[in-house]
């Protein structure tokens, strides 16, 4: 939502302020854009306060190292090293990007058809369809999870349900508190994060095109594999990364369904800074975090980009 | 959209069966929460024992369950009204001025949208506990404020995009100064949005769990109050009471939210 509104402000703004020519012009041009930056600026001070100091000192602190109960603020890249050498915190994130992985490719793959359907087969109501999609994202992500302990749990919905019915005779104990639980639940928490984005750039695909291949004697599946597919390959890879990229730090879904098995960098993070108490051991490991996420992002892009270029 | 558009328009019946289902899927785990805060048990299982307001009767009388309340709202209402003006101004500067490096400011406001939270969490945490702040409802606001500033912006944007430059100078050429411009014909114009704005903002903040896990002090906020009564098995009926309170005030603020918000919008879908 956020990209394609950003890309239309750009497009209209810029017929906006024409190129003049002359001295007074010159000073307006720039006391407009002075003006936008004054009236950009309280925003950008929370975010400063907000975001950039935050992570700064988040940067710091990964350098230094606890001692007792306070730290050394000695510079050191120890808890880097030991992040590099231990293998639980590689094993760790290799898992968190495992989980997430999956989630996003069952995410992306299940909310497909429903974009496309919303976006070539409802004709009416569209914006009532959206709505109805997405309203559930809005409500609380802790009591959509929980929803999921109600329904997995060793008494839940599932498992009393099918043994009132008679159909097991004993509760199902690998569906709570595995990574199959958490998978699920972030799957379905995140649909949202992929229908939208989905959705816009199947909705864009310009019908005449469809007309075309169709015309020129493509079936079906052709024209969706020729066509459909590589001009929605935006809204795809948007998606992909909407739901990816938060879903490795996720807290609250692990902690309540992951059990020991389904543990992700997020629980140990908040360990660091509550149980264990190391805090710097924290700060690096989200530091790590958000280096592991965009290079993840950055190679995703340049074989995306590649195979765009092939298909082209 | 006569005959060239037929061959898609044709109805598929598969695709929507698919997306019957999914839709089912999609809303049916939650509404398992309500129905289960009607079951005369205080197991969560299969079957159902009979109906009963019990649950709701004892949140009723139970004190914490009110002071989270009180504290969710005053953070709610208060991230609204500022994430909302924050917004308005964002997404004027952002539609009307040329900025050199717009669309890294614009990058930079909607990053709280794809980080992990629990990275702002913490961030925030280190900062305030290296400041000597305690923590307090009022740094509950802060981390709020960073999560719903996107959606805001998001929100009120394509508001401001919609918007004929060319009214703001009909009023400037009949006399008006810039501040009563604003006031009205700018600001009806998008008030719509504004409105979506503060709805939308209100429910994030009310619903936000991992800043406040992070940044709350002795107030709880509510969906903190409910992660606390969640490790004990025996809450769980009236945790599932409030759950149910809880989602049915979300969906109502966020379906009027999207639905103004949207108003006059998109027409053509």
């Amino acid at each position: 939502m956020a990209d394609t509104s950003l890309s239309q402000t750009e497009a209209r703004s810029a017929p906006a302020a024409p190129p003049r020519v002359g001295r007074i012009a010159g000073i307006l041009h720039r006391n407009e854009t002075l003006r936008g930056y004054l009236l950009m600026s309280p925003t950008m001070l929370i975010m400063t306060i907000g975001i950039l100091v935050p992570f700064l000192i988040l940067l710091v602190m990964s350098f230094w190292t606890r001692e007792g109960f306070g730290f050394d603020t000695t510079l050191t890249a120890h808890n880097y090293t030991r992040v590099w050498n231990e293998p639980i915190f590689g094993a760790l994130l290799q898992r968190s990007f495992w989980i997430s992985g999956v989630a996003t490719v069952v995410t992306v793959a299940l909310c497909y058809p429903m974009a496309y359907y919303v976006a070539f087969h409802v004709h009416r109501n569209k914006m009532m369809w959206i709505i109805l999609m997405t309203l559930p994202f809005w409500t609380s992500y802790l009591l959509r999870v929980f929803a999921w302990k109600v329904i997995l749990g060793y008494q839940g919905v599932i498992n009393s349900g099918l043994m009132s019915v008679g159909v097991i005779e004993a509760p199902l104990e690998f569906l709570l508190y595995s990574q199959t639980a958490v998978i699920i639940t972030l799957a379905h928490a995140w649909a949202a994060f992929a229908i939208l984005p989905l959705y816009v750039s199947l909705e864009k695909i310009d019908k005449s095109l469809l007309e075309a291949a169709t015309d020129l004697g493509d079936g079906p599946m052709a024209r969706f594999f020729r066509i459909t597919l590589p001009l929605s390959m935006p809204g795809i890879i948007a998606a992909t990364f909407l739901i990816f990229i938060p879903t490795t730090g996720d807290y609250i879904t692990p902690a309540l369904l992951g059990g020991p098995d389904g543990a992700m960098i997020g629980n140990f993070i908040q360990l660091q800074f509550g149980a264990i108490n190391n805090w710097p051991m924290g700060a690096t490991l989200s530091i790590v975090l958000m280096l592991w996420i965009s290079a993840i992002a950055l190679v995703f892009l340049f074989v995306t980009r590649k195979a765009q270029e092939r298909i082209a | 959209m006569s005959d060239q558009g037929t061959y898609i328009k044709r109805p598929n019946r598969p695709l929507q069966i698919y997306a019957m289902v999914f839709l089912f899927v999609l809303y049916l785990p939650i509404l398992f929460i309500p129905m289960f805060s009607f079951n005369d048990s205080i197991y969560v299982r299969f079957p159902l024992q009979g109906f009963t307001f019990q649950w709701y009767g004892e949140l009723w009388n139970r004190q914490p369950v009110w002071n989270a309340l009180w504290n969710s709202v005053k953070v709610g209402a208060v991230v609204a009204v500022i994430s909302t003006i924050l917004g308005v101004v964002a997404a004027r500067a952002i539609t009307r001025y040329r900025m050199p490096g717009k669309s890294a400011l614009v990058t930079f406001i909607m990053m709280p949208l794809v980080i992990p939270g629990i990275i702002f969490g913490v961030a925030l945490l280190v900062l305030m506990s290296r400041m000597g702040v305690p923590l307090s409802l009022y740094t509950v606001t802060l981390g709020h404020l960073i999560v719903c500033l996107p959606f805001a912006v998001a929100t009120l944007l394509p508001r401001f995009e919609g918007f004929d430059p060319s009214m703001e100078e009909a009023s400037a050429d009949l006399g008006e100064n810039g501040w009563w411009t604003f006031w009205r014909v700018t600001f009806p114009m998008v008030m719509p949005g504004v409105v979506a704005s503060l709805l939308l903002t209100f429910t994030i903040s009310f619903d936000e769990f991992i800043m406040a896990f992070f940044l709350t002090g002795t107030d709880p906020t509510l969906p903190m109050y409910i992660w606390g009564q969640l490790r004990f098995p025996q809450e769980f009926p009236s945790v599932l009471a409030l759950s149910s309170l809880i989602l049915f005030v979300s969906f109502i603020l966020v379906f009027v939210a999207q639905w103004i918000g949207r108003l006059g919008l998109d027409k053509d879908t």
